[in-house]
C-alpha cells in the first residue's frame, strides 16, 4: 500500500482516539489505526480486505467468522480488533501454501462438504484446530468439535467425511 | 451487530485495572473472555463508556489445587482449560461435568470461568456450579482484597455484589472433607442453546456416607437458584432410593420456573427433579475409593 | 472410439465442483465482499412494535451526526411514489412505513452513512412516536368480527381476509364421506419457520448519473424478476438496469422476494450519487424477510373398512403476515397445496383454503417448499398416519394398497394434476427393508425393557416440480420458462449462460455436465455463468426445484441445436451428405465407416474457418424452454426414533431415504441436496420455528431462539436411489432440491407419534420439543403450538 496519499474525512467522524494495532495475519504483519469498537471480523474483511471470513449472525452462534487466534479457534465477531494487537491471526486465506491446498481444503472439495460456501471458511478453521490437537478423531469427536459452527446446506455428514479424509492424508504425510 | 463507541484501555497490572475502574465511576466494564459482554455490546443491551481489557495482565490463568485441597481458578482461566484438565476431571467432577456443556466449543476457547460467574446469567452454568460447591470469589479493589461467598455474590439476574471499582480475580472452591462426587445435567435443545433447566450437584462422600452436598439450579428462575438446603436430606445418610427421592423433591421445590416457549413451569420443575435423581443415582453406583 | 462419458464429466459423473475452487480459498464473491469506490453504508431502523400508528418521526439528530449522508423516511419515499411497492401476489407492501407499522421488525427509516457503525448510531438517534394498536397474531384473531383492520391502506379491503380459494369436487366428495365406513380426522398446525440461509439478504446499488445506468449487486435467486420489478417500481428503462447476483450464501426461497432494503438502497444511490451498500443483520433477516409455512389444517379422510381411501377433505387456513407477498404462480393463492395425495389413487377430493393478514412479517411461500408442497405433503402424511391408525392397519400396508400403481401412469390426481411416472412401491420396499421394519416389534419390546419408547415413521410423497407450463403458470403475468445460451469457441471450448441462479446447488458444475452429455465436450472445457442480467438470457430464477426441470431442459435443447449445426459442418468437413452422418459422444462419423470422422472440436474450428457456402459462421444458439408439464420425483423417508419418557427428549436411531428423482446428472450433488434437506426437515421437526406472543413480539428473531441444529444433534442419513426417468424431460431428470424438506418432517413426526401411539395422542405440533412430547406422554392429549391456537370445529 502506498503511503503517498491517504484521504482524511473532513470533518473527522469522531473525536474518539483510534489505536494503532499490528496483527500478524497469515504470517504477515499488518498495521492499522482502528476505533476500539471495531470488531476483529470487520478489520479482517474491510480493513485488510480478507473477505474469506464471513459474518452470519449477530449473537455469536453461527461460527462463520471463526479464525485461529494464536492457533486457537475464536469467533472473530466477538473480539475487538484492538485485542488482536501483537497476536497471530490465521484466516482461510492462510490455509493454502503458495503451491498447495491444505488437506482440509482438498478434503472439503473431494467429499462435497460445501454447497453455498458461506460457512466453509469458519468450518475449516475450526476443523484445523481440531486436527492440530487430534489427528485421529472419531466421527463423534468431529461433530462435537464443530458444534459451534452452523451449516444450512450440507447436513454436516459430508463435512465429517471431509475432516476424516484430511486427517487420513495428514497422518500419511507424517509417516 | 455494531457496538456503540467506547474508550478502551488494556492495563498490564491488576492495580492499573482497579484505578481505571475507580476513575470510571461505574461506567467502565471489565473485558475478559468477552463471550457474554461483546454480544451485549453488539445488540446495544449494554453501552459502557469504557472497556477495561484484562487479557494482558499476566499471572491470572492458573488452575491450582492447594495443599489443603482447595481449588483456585484465576480470572483468565478459559472454559476449555477446565474441560481439558485431568486434575479437574479427577478431583472436581461437578466442574468436569459442566465444562463441556458451557456454550459451544469455540466460545469455550475464549470465555472465562470467573467472567461467567460475574455475569450472573440466570441460565449460566458456572454460577450454579459455584453455589453447589459452596465456592467464593476473591475480589480486589482500591482498599485491597476481600472474599465473597457465592451465596452472597449473585444478587439477581446479571447482578453481582461487586463494587464498580472492584475486579474478581479468583474463584475458590473449598476442599471436600472426603471425596468429591457429583454431576451437572442441562436440558438444552441443541449445543449453545439457553438451558431449559439445569442443575449442579456436588457431593462430599466418605465411603458410602454423604458428608455434605450442594445443589444449585439454572434456567428455572429469575436468577441462579441456591438449593443447598436440600443437602439436609442426604447429610449423614447413604444414597438410597428413598434419600435420593427426598433430596430431589426438595431441590425441585426450590425451583421458580416460568412457563414459556421452552416448556411449562411444571415441566421444568419435573426436569430438575429427574436430573437430580439421575445424578445421585449415577453417583451411588460408583465405588467410592 | 466414443468418449467415456463419466471421464469427461457427463451425466452420472460425480464431478467435483467447480465452485469449490474459490470457496475453499475464501475467494467467494458474496454481496458483502464487493467494494466500490466511494461506497456508503445503509442501516434500517425497524419497528419495535407489532401494530401502531406513526404519529411523528424526528430524524434531526440523525442528520446531525458526522458521517451521516442521508436519512430516508416513508414520507420522503412517498413523495417519489416509492413508499409502497407491488408484491409477487398482486398486493402492495410498504417500503418504508408511512401511516402505520404492521409488524415488529418492519422497516421505518433508513440511514446512509460513511460506515455501518455510524449508520447504526444514527438509527439510535431517530425518535418515532408510535400509537399502539391491538396486535393480531393468528388467524382466529384476524377473523374475529370486531378485529381491527390491519390493511386499512387498501381500498376495498374488508376485515383481514385475503382470499378464499377452492378446488376439487365438493359434491362428489361429500357423497364419498356419506358412504364411508370410517371417517378419520386430524387437526394440526405447520408452524411458521424461516429459511434462514447463513448469508442474510443485501444489496449494493450503484446509480451512475452520467450514463443513467443502475447496477445492483444483490442476493437474489431470480435476477431477471428483480430487473423487471425495478424497472416497474423505479421507472427506469429496463436496458439501463443491470442486476448482478454474485455468489449467494444460501437461498432456500428467502432470496426470491424483493425487499424494501433493496428499493431504499437504490433510491439512496440515486440521491447521493454514490454506491450504497445495505447488508441486513440476522435479526433483520429473521424478523422481516420471507418466512415459510404457518398454515392450519383440518383434514378428513373417508375410508372403506378394507383400507381403501374413498375421499379426502382439506380445509386450510394460512397466515400471511402483514402483506400478501407470497412468491408463487399467480393462479394459485395457496401455491400447489392441491398437489396433496398425488401419489395416492383417490377417486375424489375437495379443498377449501382461506388466507388472512396478521401483524407479522409478510410471506409464507419459501423455505425449500416448492410453492407450499411442503405443507401439502406434511398434511397428507399426517392424515395418512391418522387414517391407518383409525383403521388399525399397518402404516406401510395402508400406503401400499392406496398408492397409484406404476402402470396407472399417466395418472390424473383427484385435484387435477397429471403425474407421469414413478415406482412408489419399489421405493417403499427398499425403505422398509433398510430400516428393518419386519424386526421392529422385537426392537421396540427390547427398548421398552430399558424404559425407552421406540417408534417408526414413514413419509412418502411425489411432488410437482419444474413450474411450469405457460398454459397454467405465471408470476405477475410472466410465463415460467427458462433459458440457456451456448457459444462454442473456435478451440472447441464453450461458455454457457442460463437464466437460473444457483445458491450452492452446483449449477456451475452440473450444467456443464449436461452439455458434456449432449456434445461430448469435456465439462472442464465449459464455463458456466449465471446471474448477470446484462449477459444471461431471461429466466425466472431458481426456486421450487425448477432449475433442473426447466433450465436443465433448456440447456439440453440448446446443446442439441448446436449439435444440429455441427452436424452440417461435419458433413462439410467429411464431404458427405448430412444423411450419411452418425453421432457418438464427441464426434461425427460417416455411416458404415466409423474410423472416418471429425470431433466436435473440429466442427467448432470449422465454424470459424471453414464454413460451407451460405452458412452463417459461428457455433452458438439460445433456447427458451416452456416445460410441457411438471416433473414428479418421489421419495420414501423412514425414521426410527427413541424417546426418553422421563424428559421427552427423542433421538434418531436411524433414518433411511429412498429418492427417485429420475436421471441424476451428478449423484454426489444430488445426495448433498437430500442430506441438506433432511437436516432442515429434522430441524423443523425437532427445534426450529418462529412464533409471536400476544403483544406481537417475535420469538425466534435471532439465533438464540431460532434454533438450527449443529453437527452434534443432526443425525446421519442412509441414502438409496431409484431411477424412473421423466418421460418428457430431454434428459429424463426430475429435480430434487426440495424433496427432502417436503417429505422429511412427517417421517420424524410420524415416528414420534408412533412411539406414543398407545397413549392416545393423535398430534403434537412441530417442533416436537421435549416439553411437548412429555406433555403428550403424561396427559394423553394432543399438544398444539405455543401459544396454542384451536380453529374450532
Amino acid at each position: 500500500m502506498s503511503s503517498l496519499y491517504e484521504e482524511i474525512n473532513t470533518p473527522p467522524a469522531s473525536d474518539i482516539p483510534v489505536r494503532r494495532v499490528t496483527v500478524n495475519v497469515n504470517g504477515e504483519a499488518r498495521t492499522a489505526n482502528v476505533e476500539p469498537r471495531l470488531l476483529l471480523a470487520h478489520l479482517l474483511r474491510q480493513g485488510f480486505k480478507l473477505t474469506g471470513t464471513h459474518t452470519g449472525c449477530d449473537t455469536t452462534n453461527c461460527g462463520a467468522c471463526t479464525v485461529l487466534f494464536d492457533g486457537r479457534p475464536i469467533k472473530s465477531c466477538t473480539m475487538f480488533a484492538v485485542q488482536a494487537d501483537g497476536h497471530d491471526v490465521q484466516t482461510v486465506e492462510g490455509l493454502a501454501s503458495a503451491s498447495e491446498l491444505h488437506p482440509l481444503q482438498e478434503g472439503f472439495k473431494q467429499e462435497h462438504a460445501l454447497q453455498c460456501g458461506f460457512c466453509t471458511p469458519g468450518m475449516m478453521m475450526a476443523a484445523k484446530a481440531l486436527l492440530e490437537e487430534n489427528l485421529n478423531p472419531t466421527e463423534d469427536e468431529i461433530r462435537w468439535a464443530l458444534s459451534g459452527n452452523l451449516c444450512r446446506c450440507t447436513g454436516y455428514q459430508n463435512i465429517v467425511k471431509a475432516v476424516l479424509w484430511a486427517a487420513e492424508k495428514m497422518r500419511a504425510e507424517l509417516n | 451487530m455494531y457496538p456503540s463507541r467506547f474508550k478502551y484501555e488494556s492495563p498490564k497490572t491488576i492495580a492499573e485495572a482497579i484505578k481505571l475502574l475507580d476513575a470510571g465511576k461505574g461506567e467502565a466494564k471489565v473485558l475478559a473472555g468477552g463471550q457474554s459482554l461483546v454480544p451485549m455490546l453488539k445488540l446495544r443491551f449494554a453501552f459502557p463508556d469504557q472497556i477495561v481489557d484484562i487479557n494482558n495482565i499476566p499471572g491470572l490463568d492458573y488452575i491450582r489445587f492447594d495443599a489443603d485441597g482447595s481449588l483456585h481458578i484465576g480470572a483468565l482461566v478459559r472454559h476449555e482449560h477446565l474441560e481439558k484438565s485431568a486434575e479437574i476431571a479427577k478431583r472436581q467432577p461437578t466442574i468436569a461435568a459442566a465444562a463441556p456443556l458451557v456454550a459451544d466449543p469455540i466460545v469455550r476457547v475464549r470465555g472465562t470461568f470467573v467472567g461467567s460467574v460475574c455475569h450472573a446469567d440466570p441460565q449460566g452454568d458456572w454460577a450454579a456450579t459455584m453455589i453447589a460447591l459452596h465456592g467464593s470469589i476473591v475480589v480486589q479493589g482500591p482498599k485491597g482484597k476481600r472474599t465473597i461467598a457465592m451465596k452472597d455474590f449473585v444478587l439477581g439476574p446479571y447482578a453481582n455484589s461487586l463494587n464498580y471499582n472492584e475486579i474478581a480475580i479468583e474463584a475458590v472452591i473449598p476442599a471436600p472433607k472426603g471425596v468429591a462426587r457429583g454431576g451437572y445435567l442441562k436440558l438444552e435443545r441443541r449445543v449453545g442453546d439457553f438451558a431449559t433447566a439445569s442443575v449442579a450437584v456436588s457431593l462430599d462422600m466418605s465411603g458410602d456416607t454423604v458428608l455434605n452436598a450442594g445443589f444449585a439450579l439454572a434456567g428455572v428462575g429469575g436468577k441462579t437458584i441456591d438449593a443447598n438446603e436440600a443437602a439436609s436430606a442426604l447429610i449423614g445418610q447413604k444414597l438410597t432410593e428413598a434419600t435420593i427421592a427426598k433430596a430431589a423433591a426438595l431441590v425441585a421445590a426450590k425451583a421458580e420456573p416460568r412457563t414459556d416457549h421452552r416448556g411449562s413451569a411444571e415441566y421444568k420443575r419435573h426436569i430438575i427433579e429427574t436430573f437430580v435423581k439421575r445424578i445421585l443415582v449415577a453417583n451411588s453406583a460408583q465405588k467410592v475409593a | 472410439m466414443s468418449l467415456d462419458e463419466v471421464k469427461i464429466g457427463g451425466m452420472g459423473a460425480s464431478r467435483r465442483r467447480v465452485e469449490d475452487n474459490r470457496f475453499i480459498r475464501g475467494k467467494g464473491n458474496y454481496v458483502d465482499d464487493i467494494v466500490l469506490p466511494g461506497m456508503l453504508h445503509m442501516e434500517i431502523l425497524r419497528s419495535p412494535v407489532a401494530h401502531a400508528r406513526i404519529k411523528s418521526i424526528d430524524t434531526s439528530a440523525a442528520w446531525d451526526m458526522p458521517g451521516v449522508r442521508l436519512v430516508l423516511t416513508g414520507e420522503m419515499m412517498a413523495a417519489r411514489n416509492l413508499a409502497w411497492m407491488p408484491t409477487l401476489s398482486y398486493d402492495t407492501a410498504a417500503v418504508l412505513a408511512t401511516d402505520k407499522v404492521r409488524f415488529q421488525g418492519q422497516e421505518v427509516c433508513a440511514v446512509i452513512a460513511d460506515d455501518p457503525y455510524i449508520a447504526k448510531d444514527a438509527c439510535g438517534k431517530i425518535v418515532v412516536d408510535y400509537e399502539i394498536l391491538p396486535p393480531i397474531v393468528n388467524p382466529v384473531q384476524a377473523a374475529a368480527p370486531d378485529a381491527v383492520q390491519i390493511r386499512d391502506d387498501k381500498a376495498g379491503q374488508v376485515g383481514n381476509k385475503i382470499f378464499d380459494w377452492e378446488i376439487g369436487d365438493k359434491a362428489r366428495t361429500d357423497k364419498a364421506f356419506a358412504d364411508a365406513d370410517v371417517v378419520s380426522k386430524i387437526e394440526l398446525h405447520y408452524p411458521r419457520t424461516h429459511p434462514s440461509p447463513m448469508e442474510t439478504c443485501g444489496s449494493l446499488a450503484d446509480y451512475d448519473r452520467a450514463t443513467g445506468k443502475l447496477t445492483v449487486y444483490l442476493t437474489t435467486q431470480a435476477p431477471h424478476i428483480v430487473r423487471a420489478a425495478v424497472a416497474m417500481v423505479a421507472e427506469l428503462p429496463e436496458q439501463n438496469i443491470r442486476i448482478v447476483s454474485p455468489d449467494i450464501g444460501g437461498g432456500f426461497g428467502n432470496k426470491v422476494p424483493i425487499y424494501p432494503g433493496y428499493v431504499v438502497a437504490i433510491l439512496a444511490s440515486i440521491l447521493t450519487e454514490k454506491p450504497v451498500k445495505w447488508i441486513e443483520d440476522k435479526t433483520g433477516n429473521l424478523t422481516s424477510t420471507g418466512f415459510g409455512r404457518d398454515v392450519y389444517l383440518k383434514g378428513e379422510m373417508a375410508l372403506r373398512k378394507d383400507g381403501k381411501i374413498l375421499g379426502v377433505r382439506m380445509n386450510t387456513i394460512s397466515d400471511h403476515g402483514a402483506f400478501f407477498a407470497d412468491a408463487q404462480p399467480s393462479k394459485f393463492k395457496i401455491g400447489l397445496m392441491h398437489s396433496a395425495f398425488a401419489a395416492y389413487d383417490i377417486p375424489t377430493a375437495h379443498m377449501f383454503a382461506t388466507g388472512y393478514y396478521t401483524n407479522k412479517a409478510p410471506g409464507g411461500v419459501a423455505y425449500r417448499c416448492s410453492f407450499r408442497v411442503t405443507e401439502a405433503m406434511f398434511f397428507q402424511e399426517r392424515m395418512v398416519q391418522a387414517a391407518a391408525d383409525d383403521l388399525k392397519m399397518d402404516q406401510a400396508e395402508f400406503r401400499r394398497i392406496n398408492f397409484v400403481k406404476d402402470e396407472q401412469h399417466p395418472h390424473r390426481t383427484a385435484f387435477g394434476f397429471l403425474t407421469d411416472s414413478g415406482q412408489y412401491e419399489k421405493c417403499l420396499d427398499i425403505g422398509l427393508e433398510a430400516i428393518g421394519y419386519k424386526n421392529f416389534a422385537a426392537e421396540k419390546a427390547e427398548a421398552a425393557k430399558r424404559g425407552r419408547l421406540l417408534g417408526i415413521g414413514i413419509s412418502t410423497m411425489t411432488e410437482p416440480l419444474g413450474a411450469g407450463n405457460s398454459r397454467e403458470y405465471d408470476i405477475l403475468g410472466i410465463k415460467m420458462f427458462d433459458s440457456a445460451e451456448l457459444r462454442i469457441h473456435m478451440s472447441g471450448k464453450a461458455i454457457l449462460r442460463t437464466g437460473s441462479r444457483g445458491q450452492g446447488t452446483g449449477h456451475e458444475t452440473t450444467w456443464a455436465q449436461i452439455v458434456a452429455h449432449e456434445l461430448g465436450i469435456p465439462a472442464d472445457d465449459i464455463l458456466v455463468e449465471e446471474g448477470d442480467t446484462d449477459t444471461a438470457p431471461f429466466g425466472m430464477g431458481t426456486y421450487a426445484s425448477r432449475s433442473t426441470p426447466v433450465a436443465g431442459a433448456a440447456i439440453a435443447m440448446v446443446a442439441r441445436k448446436v449439435r444440429a449445426k455441427a452436424r452440417k459442418l461435419a458433413a462439410h468437413l467429411l464431404e458427405v451428405s448430412e444423411e450419411d452422418i452418425e453421432w457418438e459422444l464427441g464426434r461425427f462419423y460417416v455411416r458404415g465407416n466409423q474410423e472416418r470422422g471429425v470431433t466436435i472440436q473440429d466442427c467448432a474450428m470449422a465454424a470459424y474457418s471453414n464454413m460451407p457456402d451460405g452458412m452463417e459462421p459461428g457455433l452458438e444458439n439460445v433456447a427458451y424452454y416452456d416445460p410441457p408439464n411438471l416433473t414428479w420425483p418421489f421419495a420414501c423417508y423412514i425414521a426410527k426414533v427413541e424417546i426418553d419418557p422421563e424428559t421427552g427428549v427423542w433421538d434418531v436411531l436411524q433414518f433411511v431415504a429412498v429418492d427417485d428423482c429420475g436421471v441424476r446428472i451428478n449423484p454426489m450433488i444430488v445426495e448433498g441436496q437430500i442430506m441438506g434437506g433432511l437436516t432442515e426437515a429434522y430441524a423443523m421437526a425437532n427445534m426450529q420455528y418462529q412464533t409471536y406472543d400476544e403483544e406481537g413480539n417475535i420469538i425466534g428473531g435471532n439465533y438464540m431462539d431460532f434454533l438450527l441444529p449443529t453437527a452434534w444433534e443432526t443425525p446421519g442419513f442412509e441414502l438409496y436411489e431409484v431411477v424412473t426417468p421423466c418421460p418428457h424431460h430431454p434428459i429424463g431428470a426430475k429435480g430434487v432440491g426440495e424433496c427432502a424438506t417436503v417429505g422429511g418432517p412427517a417421517a420424524f413426526v410420524n415416528a414420534v407419534m408412533d412411539a406414543l401411539k398407545d397413549k392416545g395422542v393423535r398430534n403434537i405440533d412441530m417442533p416436537l420439543m421435549p416439553n411437548r412430547v412429555y406433555e403428550a406422554l403424561t396427559t394423553g392429549k394432543d399438544v398444539y403450538g405455543m401459544p396454542p391456537v384451536r380453529l374450532g370445529s
